[in-house]
């Protein structure tokens, strides 16, 4: 059985004025299904690159990005918007919530895009929320939160649409460390118990061992692999 | 609709910002609506103009006299079905902040002429029947309190003296751009005045007002009527009534085009201010469009968001303005002494025309921001700090 996530040859490059930067170096990566993936290495090492690209919000310069079949790669931004709605969750480190919406209104933005009824968008909201622990808040927006309770809504946001993977980048960076364990004790419950595929970007040892597999980076080159 | 509650949110996100937009576009449209109202009053006289009436004065200017003996020849010339004449009178109501316009006419023919002042038949008999009587406007009336049977006292400037009159008519207006705040008295009274006290004076007609049987013969009577006395001490200029009234105007020509023009201007500002706004919402909001994309949300509906919140400032804005518009335009109909303009009122033109301009500024101000929000890449905006 194939890889779900299958990157092949990837090579990603940026312009600054005439001067080409290169981030990523012909890399090749299987991430089968039901795998929580950590990506590690210092800064500029091209592991959000990687993510990003994965998630299919970047493109790369050579090679393709197959995911469930999809040559993501290939596909036009119209496509890869569709793609993405269908597919990805995304947990960002700076938990990216909209400040005039309750957490209500945040976990529903994904939902908006597609066919279902407001009583089955409240239904799935409720959901989504009753797994990572926040039913109470439901009314509450992101300044009445804390730090930990924002990214749970956030990844109460990443999850209700039931996507393929989720993609987290530095989801604990801007935490607490008891904050940052509960975060991780979620993603991990994610992986195991609700069989998501996650791929995690971090710089903390300690949420990659939250991660069965850990994939170092090093100026745009994969250079080990750690299983756990 | 999903959307709806997502550009609620966001037009209430800074809610002093927003406040001080609303009442900047309502302002705008307020002052834009007020200009307008004043430059249409003011043309309204134009706008009333029949076409089948002709005006003929003197060619030199209208405030030299004609000779009364002229509306015997003008009636002869085939196509003229009915001569009639008018002189203002001038003079002072109380004091010279009641104006209104007095004029003497014949009081035979004047109301057969303009037959858009309605009188009872009861009402026209009974001024031609009597020397020194007027008609008056149903709008001047009211503003006056003017009743049948009572008498208005003018002080007399171009013809000196005191004038009494007795009120024998009140007419209606037929159509509501129709000036209703004139006064008309007998051009006979006036001139026996005149042939006793200054009989160099007598037999002077201001204008005459020649009804035609064909608008479309209009160029025709004219020049035959201008033929007529071309060799004469006082040669005329005939014209439409159209052309009579602009011509009226075109001395205040410039100060009309000006308020035109201003008006316009407010408009073109205010763009600019909802179109800042919109700049500043889109910078801050960068990061926010760029999660937006990263969750599936398309270059369509970022356009819907920022266009709708666009749209619905503006116009809240402009409605709050036509609020405001209505109320200042009848505080102004109330306040002005009638006779400064014959009809003050809020056109239907002037309110499509705000709310035109109201949309023009909700979809120009949301363009900028728009085509950033589209153009900056997901990694771009993630990147952004505002």
């Amino acid at each position: 059985m194939s890889a779900l996530i299958q990157v092949k040859n990837l090579s990603k490059s940026y312009w600054r004025e005439k001067f080409e930067i290169p981030v990523l170096n012909n890399i090749s990566l299987n991430i089968d299904a039901g795998e929580f993936l950590g990506l590690m290495g210092p800064s500029g090492s091209g592991k959000t690159t990687l993510l990003n690209m994965i998630a299919g919000i970047d493109k790369p310069s050579d090679g393709e990005v197959v995911v469930d079949g999809n040559v993501i790669s290939g596909m036009s931004e119209s496509q890869l918007a569709a793609w993405r709605a269908n597919n990805v969750g995304f947990v960002f480190q700076f938990y990216n919530l909209i400040p005039v919406l309750n957490a209500f209104g945040n976990v529903e933005l994904p939902l908006l895009l597609t066919k279902l009824s407001k009583a089955e968008r409240q239904q799935q909201v409720e959901t989504a929320l009753r797994i990572v622990g926040l039913s109470d808040r439901i009314d509450h927006y992101p300044k009445q939160l804390s730090g930990g309770q924002q990214q749970r809504v956030a990844i109460a946001r990443a999850i209700v649409t039931d996507p393929v993977i989720l993609v987290a980048d530095e989801p604990t960076g801007d935490l607490d460390k008891a904050s940052a364990e509960e975060i991780l004790a979620l993603m991990e419950r994610l992986n195991k118990e609700f069989e998501k595929t996650i791929v995690m970007v971090t710089h903390d040892p300690r949420a990659a061992e939250s991660a069965s597999i850990v994939h170092h980076l090093d100026k745009g080159d994969l250079v080990k692999e750690v299983v756990q | 609709m999903k959307l709806l509650n997502l550009i609620f949110r966001n037009i209430l996100r800074h809610k002093l910002r927003t406040f001080l937009t609303i009442l900047g576009i309502a302002i705008a449209v307020l002052a834009f609506g007020v200009l307008r109202t004043v430059v249409t009053a003011w043309h309204s006289g134009v706008d009333a103009a029949a076409a089948d009436r002709l005006i003929t004065r003197h060619a030199v200017s209208f405030i030299f006299p004609l000779d009364y003996a002229y509306k015997d020849q003008i009636a002869r010339i085939p196509g003229v079905e009915t001569v009639s004449w008018a002189n203002w009178f001038g003079g002072v109501y109380i004091d010279k902040q009641k104006f209104f316009a007095r004029m003497g006419v014949d009081a035979e023919t004047y109301f057969d002429v303009y037959d858009e002042f309605q009188l009872t038949p009861e009402e026209l008999k009974n001024f031609k029947q009597q020397r020194n009587s007027c008609v008056v406007g149903q709008d001047l009336a009211d503003t006056y309190g003017f009743k049948i049977g009572e008498p208005i006292v003018l002080e007399g400037d171009i013809y000196p003296g005191q004038w009494e009159f007795i009120v024998r008519g009140i007419y209606q207006k037929k159509n509501k751009s129709t000036d209703g705040t004139l006064m008309v008295f007998h051009w006979d009274y006036l001139n026996e005045n005149m042939a006793q006290n200054s009989p160099n004076r007598a037999s002077d007609v201001g204008w005459y007002i020649v009804k035609i049987d064909d608008p479309s013969k209009a160029g025709d009577i004219s020049e035959r009527i201008d033929q007529q006395f071309s060799n004469s001490s006082a040669s005329t200029k005939t014209e439409t009534e159209v052309a009579f009234n602009q011509g009226f105007l075109a001395g205040f020509s410039a100060m009309f085009t000006a308020m035109d023009v201003m008006s316009f201007l407010i408009v073109g500002i205010i763009m600019l201010v909802l179109g800042n706004t919109m700049i500043m919402a889109a910078r801050e909001r960068t990061r926010e469009y760029a999660v937006f994309k990263a969750l599936g949300f398309t270059g369509s509906h970022l356009t819907k968001i920022i266009m709708g919140e666009s749209l619905l400032t503006s116009l809240i804005g402009g409605l709050l303005g036509l609020g405001l518009m209505v109320l200042a335009v009848g505080a102004f109909e109330a306040t002005l002494p009638k006779g400064w303009f014959p009809v003050f009122q809020l056109e239907p033109s002037t309110i499509i025309l705000s709310i035109l301009a109201v949309i023009i500024i909700g979809v120009a101000a949301a363009i900028f921001p728009i085509q950033r929000a589209l153009s900056t890449r997901i990694t771009e905006g993630f990147r952004f700090v505002g």
